[in-house]
């Protein structure tokens, strides 16, 4: 049998960025914690289980570093880089770092995108999306300035 | 990921609008909002592992909260081999120096595509769904399917095992 969580609300979703569900999820593993350990149901454990796996998940992707400022700073770097929001998303909660990667999030890329604006991509992802700063430290700084692309 | 929204307007409680579904009587809310605590979109990159599939059949991936992912053969990089000693798919990939084949290791990360989904009804059928009032009776053993599936590919540059597209 699998148990999931869903929502009785209309399908027509919106979209959110890992950081957010990982926000959300926080937000409520802390509710759940303060309401106080009640006997849990199977169902309540299963809950438990499904959100502690997902935030384990997320907790490992980019968004482990970002912010709402990083996130809205992204947004507006992005904006004239014709992207869709789905393939925005994908940029944020990737943090790609090579033109493959690029290839791969932007949909029919080689037609939208001249090898420039995929490097101008890159330069605005791995400039404004903090990476990991242990991994950052070990890379040789080859951003200088941190650029905007307007 | 997408969820619903608003979010603040959601009850995390089992009557409220978030619920945990054991019986497959809700399936058609499933059916509507997909998997979990999210929705993913067609063509969502994930990260993940692979688990041994069985014989020739499908590469299983798990993403830790949610495995009911496939990769059928067609979908990995080709041409691809089933190492029947190794049980594992290999990607034989075309090098100057003839063919390299790159194995795809139990429990490696894996960047794949998701390509499509499939809602299962799972309601039991038949005489066992309900209580076992009928003694004596053998209980059919329920085929475990999941009620929703996966299919992730990874026939694209850039998909597969991570370690296959790192500059090292």
């Amino acid at each position: 049998m699998h148990n999931f969580l869903f929502f009785r609300k209309d399908a027509n979703a919106a979209l959110l960025s890992n950081l957010e569900v990982f926000q959300l999820l926080t937000e409520l593993k802390q509710q759940r914690k303060d309401s106080g350990k009640h006997k849990q149901s199977s169902g309540q454990q299963n809950l438990n289980t499904i959100m502690y796996e997902t935030l384990k998940y997320i907790s490992k992707t980019p968004c482990r570093f970002q912010s709402p400022e990083v996130v809205r700073d992204f947004l507006i770097a992005t904006k004239g880089h014709k992207l869709t929001k789905a393939e925005k998303l994908q940029l944020l909660n990737h943090r790609p770092m090579t033109a493959v990667e690029i290839q791969l999030m932007v949909e029919e890329s080689e037609e939208r995108l001249t090898e420039e604006q995929i490097e101008s991509l890159l330069q605005t992802v791995s400039s404004i999306l903090p990476g990991n700063p242990e991994e950052e430290l070990q890379r040789p700084s080859a951003m200088g300035a941190e650029e905007e692309e307007v | 990921m997408c969820l619903p929204m608003p979010v603040r307007q959601l009850e995390w409680s089992l009557e409220g609008g978030v619920c945990i579904v054991f019986s497959p009587t809700r399936a058609e809310v499933v059916y509507n909002v997909g998997l979990c605590i999210c929705l993913y979109d067609i063509t969502k990159l994930e990260d993940s592992y692979i688990f041994p599939g069985d014989g020739a059949s499908h590469t299983k991936v798990s993403l830790g909260f949610f495995d009911d992912i496939i990769i059928p053969p067609e979908s990995l990089q080709q041409p691809a081999k089933f190492d029947e000693a190794e049980q594992v798919w290999v990607w034989e990939y075309e090098t100057e120096e003839g063919a390299h084949d790159l194995y795809m290791d139990t429990g490696e990360e894996i960047r794949f595509r998701v390509v499509d989904e499939s809602f299962i009804d799972t309601s039991p059928t038949g005489p066992c769904s309900t209580e076992a009032s009928t003694s004596g009776a053998t209980e059919e053993v329920q085929k475990k399917e999941a009620p929703y599936t996966l299919v992730g590919s990874i026939s694209e540059p850039g998909l597969g095992l991570l370690s296959w597209w790192t500059n090292s």
